[in-house]
């Protein structure tokens, strides 16, 4: 029952062979390769769509620990582009390069806290950390054209062009290595794409969160895997360190949280779409932000002073996994999502 | 039992405060509060701002110029200092190599280098780590070979902290290979101009340049640079390794940083509401603050005994493990409190035109998080002041 089907093998193998030899963000590599399509279903131009398929593809990318955007640009656009029934063949084909400009500053890691507004199709506001956004051509940006932030009703999708007037980007790399930036939009000429939007954002970012969870697993697995072939070369006072038993028991202690995250993944990605996938991804991405931060400190403590270097990759996983706690709401916002879904269960 | 302080203890604490108020640019104390990184002039200028007070090496004998605070004065000194987010003074001169010459140098080396200390005339760094010489520092590799007059030393020392801005390192080497690890080691005082040393930096996880290695090719020293007797340079380095643990539970940072969390969260909005409201979050810091208010009295009770002649010995390693864990756990916190905002990456090694969004005024949190992860490894890791701590049980 936990068996890959022929393709994910497939997929998996194709990603594995091909990251490896991957360096920097591999955008257009992976579209070519057809990676985008696994993303979505046949009915869409893909050839994927399932929980499944999106673990396959994020857990190898998270373990190859490589920039490329794929939940921001190219996950979520591609997800609320279907929602809307618009053709996903440039997103597939990775030509079409969206980001979603819908955080913003005060709505930390909540959804219907849009306060950017629109009114006779032109927006206004402020869009926070949109990962890809430098290289993006569109952006489906969210705005309120009704209601105050909190409200479930009046969120709109829109398009704005990257090159529109009234659109401004301070650009920066964040320190995962991603590149984002905040946007500031001053009565941007923009398209509409969803009237009510929520209900479509949400059902995205679950697929995002969740996919989101697979890559930190890769990036963990890489981490616990390196350690231990550290404590098993690095010689202290005479003997490899991992023989000092304090170390070999934060090893054990490691791969048992990589085990517990693998399972919460599967569970998660079991479950998208389905009646339990709200509050199996909370839980997922619960379990994935404290057993990550278990794992990313004792890797870097475990390495001493190499952990801490930028040039060694063990540091840049370690990154990667903290700061998946900043994407998608974190170990305490899915705490208390867990917590209100479990009661509307009983 | 009486936990509070006496009232010229007090009346000190006030002095401090008086002197931060009136010495430190709040420009300064800013970019120290928001983790920025700071520049070899920033340093200069608060030493030299100590040193005209008296207060730059607390911890020396008047008759070498420091202010010779007694431990609970230096206590109240330190946490005043980070309190007020002071620079933190560099310590290899002051806090590292001043004690050692103090103790082991001859007349002519006290009368030359801890002035130069003093006044800034030198910038010290410390030459102990090397690749294969962490934990087990009496591992390391770096030779001198006496020719007449000079030592002739090659090898590589690495992790060096703010070796970019020094011109003098103090070394660890072996001179004697055939000797027991221990036995064959001398402490060295090397100029850094002198042909063959060459400095690489290392560039760390938060983007900071912060430490380097520093390489010896057939690099000569003079022979009137060696402290104390050939090959006794181990005593030295393990006498010196007691003074680096001074302020070794940091409470003044995690005050410092504490409070910095608090504000942040305050200025944080969920829902329109500050996060400091919020449940969980304030779970968190209560638990933190919980932990260190009683952190703070075992320093207390630790340092006062020092005070009274005792000298903190066993106990340091107590203080550095709990001491690391709240400021690593504040850090924590500061990255979570800001959220998404914890992205945006702010460092020398990245250049950026316009500022970077900090809506919180919180600084760059995330790479202070990272940053400090170096807490727990150095200056003895935390699982070798366990080892060191657990065997004193254990002996009883
Ligand atoms: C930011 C930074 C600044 C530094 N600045 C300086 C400096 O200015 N000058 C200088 O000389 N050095 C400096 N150091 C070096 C520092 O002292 C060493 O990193 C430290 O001694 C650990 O050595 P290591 O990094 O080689 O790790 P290792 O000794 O290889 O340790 C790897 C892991 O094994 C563990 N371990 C090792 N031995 C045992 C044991 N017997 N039992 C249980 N666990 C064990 C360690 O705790 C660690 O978790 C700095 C280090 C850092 C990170």
């Amino acid at each position: 029952m936990f068996d890959l089907t022929e393709e994910q093998t497939m997929l998996k193998d194709m990603l594995v062979r091909f990251l490896a030899e991957a360096e920097g963000d591999a955008w257009s590599e992976l579209a070519e390769l057809g990676v985008i399509g696994a993303l979505f279903p046949e009915a869409q131009g893909g050839f994927g769509g399932s929980g499944a398929d999106l673990a396959v593809v994020f857990e190898e990318i998270g373990r190859a620990c490589n920039p490329v955007p794929l939940i921001e640009c190219a996950l979520l656009p591609g997800l609320l582009l279907g929602a809307a029934g618009q053709d996903l063949s440039g997103v597939i084909a990775g030509t079409d390069k969206l980001a979603l400009a819908h955080a913003e500053v005060a709505a930390r890691y909540d959804l219907d806290w849009v306060e950017t507004e629109v009114s006779d199709g032109r927006i206004t506001g402020d869009k926070a950390v949109v990962t890809g956004a430098p290289t993006a051509a569109r952006f489906l940006v969210t705005a309120r054209h009704s209601g105050a932030p909190g409200d479930r009703n009046g969120i709109g999708l829109y398009l704005v062009d990257a090159d529109a007037p009234g659109l401004s980007l301070n650009a920066y790399q964040t320190i995962d290595g991603a590149q984002a930036a905040d946007l500031t939009l001053s009565d941007a000429p923009a398209t509409l794409v969803l009237e009510e939007a929520l209900p479509a954002l949400e059902r995205a970012y679950a697929a995002a969160t969740l996919a989101q969870c697979a890559d930190t697993l890769g990036a963990m697995e890489q981490a616990a895997h390196m350690t231990r072939e550290y404590l098993t070369t690095r010689q202290q006072f005479g003997r490899a360190i991992g023989t000092f038993q304090s170390l070999a028991h934060r090893l054990a202690d490691m791969m048992l949280a990589v085990e517990q995250a693998r399972s919460a993944v599967l569970l998660a990605a079991a479950s998208l779409n389905g009646p339990e996938q709200d509050i199996d991804i909370a839980a997922c991405k619960n379990l994935l932000g404290r057993m990550g931060r278990l794992v990313a400190e004792d890797a870097i403590q475990l390495h001493g002073g190499i952990g801490m270097t930028d040039e060694y990759a063990l540091g840049r996983l370690a990154k990667r996994i903290i700061m998946a706690d900043h994407r998608f709401g974190d170990t305490d916002h899915h705490l208390e999502r867990f917590i209100a879904l479990s009661k509307g269960a009983a | 039992m009486d936990l509070t302080l006496s009232p010229e203890a007090e009346a000190f604490r006030a002095e401090v405060r008086a002197f931060l108020a009136d010495a430190l640019p709040s420009e300064l104390a800013d970019r120290v509060r928001r983790h920025q990184s700071l520049g070899k002039a920033d340093h200069e200028f608060w030493h030299a701002k100590l040193n005209e007070r008296g207060w730059l090496a607390p911890n020396w004998p008047k008759a070498f110029g420091g202010a010779e605070m007694s431990a609970i004065e230096r206590h109240i000194f330190d946490e005043e200092c980070a309190l007020a987010h002071a620079p933190r003074v560099v310590p290899f001169g002051l806090s590292m190599l001043g004690p050692v010459l103090q103790k082991f140098g001859s007349k002519a080396q006290q009368d030359y280098w801890l002035p130069r200390i003093l006044s800034g005339a030198d910038w010290w760094c410390q030459g102990y780590s090397e690749p294969g010489a962490g934990s087990d520092l009496a591992a390391l590799k770096t030779r001198a070979v006496r020719d007449g007059d000079h030592y002739i030393v090659n090898g590589q020392k690495t992790w060096t902290t703010l070796g970019q801005h020094a011109n003098m390192i103090f070394c660890l080497v072996r001179t004697d290979p055939d000797a027991k690890k221990q036995e064959g080691i001398s402490f060295l005082l090397i100029d850094m101009s002198t042909p063959g040393v060459e400095v690489r930096p290392i560039k760390l996880i938060d983007g900071g340049a912060e430490v380097n290695e520093v390489w010896f090719t057939d690099v000569r020293v003079p022979v009137e640079n060696l402290v104390g007797e050939e090959n006794k340079g181990w005593t030295y380095a393990k006498y010196l390794l007691t003074h680096e643990r001074t302020n070794i539970s940091g409470v003044g940072f995690s005050r410092a940083g504490l409070a910095a969390v608090k504000r942040i969260a305050a200025n944080v909005r969920q829902r329109g509401e500050a996060l400091i409201e919020n449940p969980h979050f304030a779970a968190r810091v209560a638990q933190v603050e919980i932990d260190l208010r009683a952190m703070a009295v075992t320093n207390l009770r630790i340092v006062s005994k020092a005070a009274a002649g005792q000298a903190p010995g066993i106990e340091s390693s107590l203080l550095k493990i709990k001491g690391t864990q709240i400021r690593q756990e504040i850090t924590d916190l500061a990255r979570r409190a800001v959220g998404p905002m914890a992205m945006p990456f702010e460092s020398e090694a990245v250049e950026s035109n316009t500022p970077l969004p900090d809506p919180f005024d919180a600084g760059a949190v995330a790479g202070s998080f990272f940053n400090n992860r170096k807490l727990s490894i150095f200056g003895g890791s935390n699982e070798i002041q366990r080892e060191i701590y657990s065997k004193s049980i254990l002996r009883g």
